[in-house]
């Protein structure tokens, strides 16, 4: 299940190593996720519900959804899409009991910063590089790498030369991880696990890694923590084999592992269809791509692409259910009527070994709620944000957000709400020469970025 | 509603065509019909043949400016730009590819078209690499208009 080939990407894989799955040895390679080397052996069940007992696979990819917690080296609920694997680990099912050992008594240390940023991602990162011109920056990611998402996006980007538009999304995040390096401190495998307004911001964080454990003050703090998947309701959604899109493209262009072999795909967003075509260029192939709207929501150079490598986008069709002995084995897809309704008759038996949900996202929210700052339904935004206003700050003082955490976007936009947010956070503890002009220069590149 | 918003398909009436002067010369055919946020393939013109009113309008292309240089195919992240000329009975068309394995120079492979139905053989005529394939392919005439990709 690992791809060998790829016409945009080369994986280099690290040392072979060995760890232990429910006491059968499994070969891996360093620098990739438990979950990753798991799929590549073809094992996709890693978690079970609580109460009944459902076999859970992997669905998010990124640390957000809690659908691959397993024990690892004793310690229940880790979770193994984000947890690297390591030469001798024991990985088993998960049981929720603490073992009985002693734990180690947890380091602290503290930090101080001007601006603290949660989330290394296209905003984070961005953010990062406009405040550390002025000002002392830390950057912290539960990640093992920076780059957020973008570290998975091997399409070219829209936008102007300014916007770096025909560089891949993975080039990117090269460059912008490069470029906040320079200046700012950065905290990686470390989770921001809570905020304390202590008449100072104040953020507890714990490195999973060493088990070190942060007290960092900062002056301001910008939130770009993105968004999470959203699931769609039918039968057999919690099947092993019905991931998020997003969870796809990480096992597949991070770690070069297949998520099976012939998959189809509910949503043609840009997500959904970006996503069609690199199952194709890694070697998969994809039945059809399910849209419940009459139209297809994302570009349609991004459709085109897909139409002319033969898949088809059946519009006004939505997913009834999955089905598969412990994981799919295939997708029962129907029209749609007006009123939204299964029309009868209409189903399609598809198979299939996984399906990718790209039915939208969720702003990321759960972090940035503990700081107070009033958290708003807006439907256009992606759900529940914390309000802010064009400099992107919250309604708490000091706190700001960017990205898809403020509203879910493009990665273009989360770039430079990302500036926006870096440029205004500095100015309100030091001068900058020229703000008034930069700021203005960003805020007009947004707004010309919105209007397509 | 239009079919390319259903389906996800341009006919040709969607586009802007070329006479048959322009396809002798060799020009660039851009099937970029809806408005987004972009615009590499004005800045990579050496002629200025492509304009956009904004970054967000469509382009325009003058046929009667473009060289057929192929720059502009390479550099569309939409992969949305082809390079039609046609020489007597044939067509040459040039495409963006990026998957694998790449076709090889010399030999035949299958057209598509824009649903990725084969429609005809094709032989390749020149393959110039890079982690975005360009492959020149060479039909009868009558594909021209509705050959937009290959199987290898
Ligand atoms: S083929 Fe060359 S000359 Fe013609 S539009 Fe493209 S870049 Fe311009
Ligand atoms: S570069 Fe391609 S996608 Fe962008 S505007 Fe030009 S033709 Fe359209
Ligand atoms: S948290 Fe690991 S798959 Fe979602």
């Amino acid at each position: 299940m690992r791809i060998e080939e790829h016409p945009i990407l080369d994986f280099k894989r690290g040392r072979e190593i060995y760890f232990y799955y429910n006491g059968k040895k499994i070969r891996a390679y360093e620098g990739e996720t438990i979950a990753a080397a798991l799929h590549a052996t073809g094992v996709k069940v890693l978690s079970k519900s609580l109460k009944l007992e459902r076999q859970r696979g992997f669905f998010c990819g990124i640390g957000k959804c809690s659908s691959c917690l397993m024990k690892v080296d004793g310690v229940p609920n880790v979770r193994t899409c984000i947890t690297l694997v390591k030469d001798g680990m024991v990985v088993e099912d998960n049981d929720m009991e603490l073992p009985e050992k002693e734990y180690p008594r947890c380091k602290f240390e503290k930090m101080e910063c001007d601006i603290a940023i949660v989330g290394g991602g296209p905003a984070g990162l961005s953010a990062a590089i406009e405040a550390s011109q002025y000002a002392d920056v830390l950057i912290i990611d539960e990640n093992h790498q920076l780059g957020g998402q973008l570290i998975k996006q091997t399409h070219k980007f829209f936008g102007s030369k300014k916007q770096r538009a025909g560089t891949r999304g993975i080039e990117i995040a090269k460059i912008l991880e490069e470029e906040a390096r320079k200046n700012c401190r950065v905290l990686l495998n470390t989770s921001v696990i809570g905020y304390y307004d202590r008449g100072y911001h104040f953020l507890a964080a714990v490195n999973r890694v060493d088990g070190i454990i942060y007290e960092i003050k900062a002056k301001k703090i910008i939130f770009a923590t993105g968004a999470q998947e959203n699931m769609l309701v039918f039968e057999g959604n919690d099947l092993p084999g019905v991931y998020g899109a997003g969870g796809v493209q990480t096992l597949m262009n991070v770690y070069g592992v297949k998520p099976g072999e012939k998959g189809i795909i509910i949503g043609a967003g840009n997500v959904g269809l970006i996503l069609a075509y690199q199952l194709l260029q890694a070697g998969m192939e994809v039945a059809c791509i399910v849209e419940a709207l009459p139209k297809i929501g994302g570009y349609f150079v991004h459709a085109a692409k897909v139409r002319r490598c033969g898949i088809p986008i059946y519009t006004s069709h939505s997913i009834k259910e999955a089905y598969g002995n412990g994981s799919v084995e295939g997708a029962i897809i129907a029209k749609l009527d007006e009123n939204w309704k299964f029309i009868e008759g209409s189903e399609k038996d598809i198979k299939c070994d996984f399906i990718c949900l790209a039915v939208g996202l969720t702003p990321a929210i759960r972090l940035i709620a503990q700081t107070g700052a009033t958290i708003s339904f807006i439907n256009e935004a992606g759900g529940w944000i914390a309000l802010h206003n064009e400099y992107m700050e919250t309604t708490k003082e000091g706190i700001y957000v960017a990205g898809d955490l403020a509203n879910i976007e493009e990665a273009s936009t989360a770039m430079i709400e990302g500036r926006i947010a870096g440029l205004h956070a500095v100015h309100t503890i030091k001068q900058i020469p020229n703000f008034e002009e930069k700021i203005r220069e960003y805020m007009e590149e947004l707004e010309i970025f919105r209007q397509g | 509603m239009k079919r390319w918003e259903r389906e996800g398909v341009a006919e040709l009436e969607d586009l802007n065509l070329p006479d048959e002067e322009h396809l002798k010369k060799g020009v660039a055919i851009i099937e970029c019909i809806q408005e987004i946020p972009c615009n590499p393939c004005v800045d990579a013109c050496p002629t200025k043949a492509i304009s956009m009113e904004n970054i967000n309008a469509l382009p325009e292309i003058d046929y009667d400016k473009c060289v057929g240089c192929g720059k502009c195919v390479e550099v569309c992240p939409g992969l949305a730009v082809f390079l039609v000329k046609v020489v007597d009975d044939f067509a040459l068309i040039t495409l963006p590819y990026e998957f694998l394995p790449l076709p090889e120079e010399g030999s035949i492979v299958k057209a598509l078209n824009r649903e990725g139905k084969e429609i005809c053989d094709a032989a390749v005529k020149k393959v110039k690499k890079g982690k975005t394939t360009i492959v020149t392919i060479e039909l009868p005439k009558e594909y021209a208009m509705e050959a937009r990709n290959i199987k290898v």
